[in-house]
């Protein structure tokens, strides 16, 4: 394999000027909407490092802004996203941190939907449009959403990963990467399976109500 | 057959091998790994040269103003000028369509990141324009880019093709040995004198550094993309012309990655050194903050 494809090289097509400042912000505010699995009704954005430091000239706040109401990273109305969230009905606060992160092009997205649920997500920019989700609702994950993903809260308990995984091979789901992370022994955790088809509704369904110790279940 | 390569040697390797330019060898790789078919490639890459072609229009609109923080419609006027540059008007004005997409970028328009967006101006200066003065088919043009995606891929995977981890030289130094490949092959070299022409272009820009005042891709980017334009046709000529690179491409990729490795961090992307701490430039980033 090679670690650079034809599209990687000539592409991504998106709204300039950067593909990790704003590109790849809109790709995390897309990924924070899709966690969240309907409108954005409330957010706030909290911008680390070189994403507060020259956010701003890049549109990075505006860029996760547009992600959140659903638009993609070459959609022009990344540029008028503050427009675009007020018709909307989205609240929307930003904060460019002097705080410093780990990585250099951090943002913390917290989003609220309309039935009252809440999302809490740190993601980075790694460079060329390429986004990583660092930790979700206070849970440490690794994700790139290169791949459909399928994202698993639940209990650490034996016997979940074996359940949630006999439904995705009745459906013929292969899973190309997985992690299991907790936060304690018998307390959260979150599994995340990376897959070659995207998991059908039906299939997400069928985890959702599959066992007590499940609590929530999201597919990207 | 495989169609993998790693390498500038590989890939002259798999074109003599089977007789085929470096765009169907990439092509040919693309169709082996993805999931993409033949015709469906070619049109995902119609759609990059669909926004290449609506940038480089919209750039030079003089009706459509293409302000960045710093920068912006610049383009327009060296276009207007071109039948006096001493250039000649035909590469004055490619070099006006470079600018046209660094400056649509800029102004958070639509463009095609090739390899990024600072560096996005180049390829499409050359390709577009060289091919439709030409009257070459699109198909051609989509030819050409594979191409550039070939010697693109090479430069990612063996040195870099971002600016805080290689500088300027992995930016618009890619884009611009890119570029001369892909003009080379348009204009029907063997693949041996394109891959040449992408090793000029590389060696002419080595140790360019990334100082973008204030952290924007303005300046000096959108010029780098105008000198890029240049670099990249000059490439090409000095290649056909049959001049030869002394230092082999493979070879030049990774001179560039060891110059991107000691390169200080002030002068990767950080806005610390070069251009970007100037007294001018630290007064300009204060009026924008």
């Amino acid at each position: 394999m090679h670690p650079y494809t034809l599209f990687d090289i000539i592409g991504p097509r998106i709204v300039g000027p950067s593909s990790s400042h704003t590109a790849g912000a809109a790709r995390l505010g897309n990924v924070a909407r899709r966690v969240l699995g309907q409108p954005v009704c409330e957010a706030e954005i909290t911008l680390y490092g070189s994403f507060a430091k020259t956010g701003k000239g890049h549109g990075t706040d505006k860029a996760i802004l547009a992600g959140l109401l659903g638009f993609a990273p070459d959609d022009l109305r990344i540029r008028t996203a503050y427009e675009e969230a007020r018709a909307a009905g989205l609240e929307v606060q930003v904060q460019f941190s002097a705080q410093e992160a780990a990585h250099p092009n951090t943002a913390r997205i917290r989003a609220k939907g309309a039935d009252g649920r809440c999302i809490d997500l740190v993601g980075v920019s790694l460079g060329g449009g390429l986004i990583e989700v660092r930790r979700l609702n206070g849970m440490e994950v690794i994700f790139r959403c290169e791949y459909p993903t399928l994202l698993v809260f639940h209990q650490d308990q034996p016997g979940v990963i074996r359940k949630v995984t006999e439904v995705l091979d009745n459906e013929q789901v292969n899973i190309a990467f997985m992690r299991v992370m907790r936060n304690t022994k018998w307390g959260n955790a979150c599994m995340i399976l990376e897959t070659d088809n995207p998991v059908p509704p039906a299939c997400v369904e069928a985890i959702r109500k599959m066992h007590p110790v499940i609590r929530e279940v999201c597919a990207l | 057959m495989s169609y993998s390569f790693h390498h500038g040697s590989d890939l002259l390797a798999l074109c003599r091998r089977d007789g085929i330019s470096l765009g169907e060898a990439m092509l040919r790789r693309e169709i082996e790994e993805g999931s993409r078919t033949r015709p469906e490639i070619f049109a995902e890459m119609q759609r990059n040269l669909d926004v290449m072609r609506a940038s480089i229009a919209a750039g030079l609109d003089p009706a459509r103003p293409t302000h960045g923080l710093l920068a912006g419609n610049e383009s327009v006027k060296l276009d207007r000028y071109a039948a006096q540059s001493e250039l000649g008007p035909r590469l004055c004005r490619m070099v006006a369509a470079g600018m046209a997409v660094a400056e649509v970028n800029a102004s958070m328009g639509q463009i095609v990141a090739a390899p990024t967006a600072g560096a996005s101006g180049i390829l499409p200066a050359v390709v577009v324009c060289c091919g439709d003065e030409r009257g070459l088919a699109d198909e051609t043009l989509c030819m050409a880019l594979f191409a550039a995606g070939a010697v693109g891929a090479i430069v990612a995977e063996n040195a870099s093709i971002a600016g805080a981890s290689g500088g300027c030289q992995a930016e618009t130094g890619a884009a611009a040995a890119m570029a001369a490949a892909a003009l080379a092959q348009m204009k029907g070299a063997a693949p041996e004198v394109s891959l040449t022409a992408a090793a000029i272009a590389l060696k002419n820009c080595m140790g360019l550094v990334c100082d973008p005042v204030g952290g924007l891709v303005e300046c000096p980017c959108i010029k780098r993309n105008a000198i890029g334009v240049a670099n990249a046709v000059l490439s090409c000529d000095l290649a056909m012309a049959g001049i030869p690179s002394l230092i082999p491409f493979d070879e030049v990729v990774d001179a560039m990655r060891a110059v991107g490795a000691v390169m200080s961090p002030d002068l990767k992307e950080t806005a610390r050194g070069g251009l970007a701490a100037t007294e001018t430039a630290r007064r300009l980033e204060k009026n924008i903050q």
